[in-house]
């Protein structure tokens, strides 16, 4: 660049005057849409509400990553804890056994242990888990519904518009704040 | 056997549960020392990180008008766009972005229960304030979307000027009809047909996968045909970047009308002088501008009746008006069989006339947002005929700067920007 450095015009001065003015007008517009709420709007990120959820199946493939970012959770204070877990065993099991043909769990994701007489624990091993709800529908119809779906925050990328909530047929999907990201049953906290 | 010993079960235990509405099995108390386990929940990504975003966001747009306009950098520029691909691509997979965020400003407009997040009003804003200030520097090397288009143009075709002023139009239809369908909560069209996610996150449909595939094939014989010919994003800095303060300049000094920078262009976006007219051309041009202006109010209102009309159409992709149709169609003995739409609905037990009544007010605003639409599209085709039909003087190659994307491709190119070295000597 060869030129003459620019002097400063009244032109100049009116000009990032006017330009600063759009810019705090524009600001001001999409401030007034961000504080329409109680509170500020923080950023949001996406959440399944187990209650609106129809176990469709849909969350194992819509997802932008594979496998995906819904995963199950399991609220143990809910859990009966049963001998017959319908999350665990598939209709009419040959035995109740952790046996492969019996699981109605297409990854064997869940692991069953004895806690005491009648009592069997059920841990959800998250790796193996790929979110097709087969589990969550079982102990959902039969069960206490202890077993339900929700975005794992560690996996999800947060889409600006979430490829599954497009395809959910139950519009359970929700935009819920970033500080609060999960939907849990019966108000437990995440931790 | 095992049958009936399940039916027992339901009977027995299930059934009063439900009627009593409490949980069917009663958790147990243990005797052994078994405590149950705590589920862990992972947090979502901390948001000081998204401001982080917008800092990086504010400082790359900054640092492309540095480049751009102080520094007359390409190189600069082009690894600018690498850092881009890198950091708003593959490393935050694309979201946020201010392409798409355009949707969340209408939703949060039509939807006031929908508060926009302040992130992602910010990343709206940043370019677009920008752009009154250094042009389309966010176009340079920021946005992810381009500078993935930027690093795989090879051989540039020079579109024609009419095919060129066609397409032109189609990011103001998309920008309208984005803005339809997220107003109305519908769907966010700018990010599901997206061509540039499936690369940054190396996934996506069959669909997806053809279009990015697509999109990058004729991104290398034609300058960023998704900028140009679609982006809905571009139409705003479009308006705004002939406002900049400063501009692009390709000559230095003193143009000497050598047409190289024009050749340079791949975006087709450095205007020619005008030639001195001829009086004849100039009353044709008169009266092809008075017909088009008494085009546009025509093309106006032709564009909403069809926009009215057909705004019933368009409101099956709200997710509402799509199940309502599918349970109205079942509750009729039209259809045999259920969707998981109408399965879904069925579950809750919300009453019917719910459903069809959220549905009709939803048709109701694709009715006015449908004449909206149509209109929008007559104005934008119509104005277009008018700008067309306007000559403007220039007596020198000039980089438009609605259209200029200011890459830096051009200023090697002319003559003038090497004169300090003495190029203009040695040539003779």
């Amino acid at each position: 660049m060869a030129k003459e450095p620019e002097k400063l015009t009244r032109r100049d001065i009116l000009g990032f005057g006017l330009r600063g003015l759009g810019a705090l007008a524009a600001a001001g517009g999409l401030g007034a849409l961000a504080l329409r709420g109680k509170a500020a709007a923080t950023e949001t990120v996406w959440q399944i509400d187990p209650d609106k959820c129809t176990q469709c199946e849909l969350c194992a493939t819509k997802c932008v990553i594979t496998p995906s970012a819904v995963k199950v959770v399991h609220a143990y204070a809910r859990c009966g804890y049963c001998e017959l877990c319908f999350g665990f065993f598939e209709d009419d099991p040959n035995n109740l056994d952790t046996a492969a043909e019996n699981q109605r769990c297409p990854t064997g994701a869940i692991k069953r242990s004895y806690v005491e007489d009648p009592y069997y624990e059920y841990v959800i091993d998250e790796p193996l888990c790929i979110g097709c709800a087969k589990c969550v529908k079982g102990c959902t119809e039969f069960g206490n519904g202890s077993l339900f779906l929700q975005v794992r925050h560690d996996r999800c990328v947060n889409c600006n518009q979430c490829a599954i909530a497009t395809a959910c047929p139950a519009q359970a999907f929700v935009r819920v704040p970033i500080d609060q990201p999960y939907l849990l049953k019966d108000g437990e906290q995440a931790g | 056997m095992k049958r009936l010993h399940a039916l027992y079960y339901w009977l027995l235990l299930i059934l009063p549960s439900l009627v009593l509405g409490e949980e069917r099995f009663p958790p147990p108390e243990f005797e052994t020392d078994y405590s149950q386990p705590l589920a862990q929940h992972p947090a979502a990504r901390a948001e000081w990180l998204s401001y982080l975003d917008i800092a990086v966001l504010a400082a790359a747009l900054a640092l492309a008008g540095y480049l751009s306009l102080r520094r007359r950098s390409r190189r600069g520029l082009f690894a600018l766009a690498a850092f881009s691909i890198a950091y708003f691509g593959f490393f935050r997979q694309g979201c946020a972005c201010p392409v798409g965020s355009i949707q969340n400003v209408a939703l949060s407009v039509g939807r006031p229960e929908y508060a926009l997040p302040i992130v992602v009003a910010a990343f709206f804003l940043l370019p677009l304030v920008a752009a009154l200030f250094v042009g389309r520097a966010f176009c340079a090397g920021v946005c992810p979307l381009g500078a993935a288009q930027d690093v795989v143009l090879l051989k540039p075709l020079k579109v024609p000027a009419w095919l060129e002023h066609a397409l032109g139009v189609l990011p103001y239809i998309y920008l309208g009809a984005a803005m339809l369908f997220a107003a109305t909560g519908s769907a966010f069209l700018i990010c599901q047909y997206d061509p540039f996610i499936s690369l940054y996150r190396m996934s996506g449909t069959p669909l997806l996968l053809g279009i990015t595939a697509g999109m990058l094939a004729i991104g290398t014989v034609v300058g960023r045909p998704y900028c140009r010919f679609l982006c809905p994003y571009g139409v705003l800095l479009r308006w705004l970047a002939p406002l900049a303060r400063w501009r692009v300049s390709i000559a230095p000094r003193e143009c000497v009308q050598c047409h190289l920078c024009k050749d340079s262009c791949p975006f087709g976006a450095i205007r020619t002088p005008t030639l001195a007219e001829n009086p004849g051309g100039r009353r044709e041009g008169k009266s092809r501008l008075a017909l088009y202006l008494l085009l546009l109010p025509v093309l106006l209102a032709a564009g909403g009746a069809l926009g009215y009309l057909g705004g019933a159409a368009l409101s099956g992709q709200h997710a509402t008006v799509r199940q309502a149709n599918r349970v109205w169609l079942e509750a009729h003995g039209k259809v045999e069989g259920t969707t998981l739409e109408s399965e879904a609905f069925y579950r809750h037990g919300q009453p019917q006339e719910d459903l069809l009544l959220a549905a009709s007010a939803i048709r109701r605003q694709f009715n006015l947002g449908g004449l909206l639409l149509g209109a929008w599209i007559g104005l934008v085709i119509g104005l277009k005929l008018v700008f067309l039909a306007i000559r403007r003087r220039r007596t020198d190659y000039q980089a438009d700067p609605a259209a200029c994307l200011a890459c830096g491709r051009c200023y090697r190119f002319c003559p003038e920007e090497h004169a300090p070295a003495g190029v203009l000597e040695k040539i003779g």
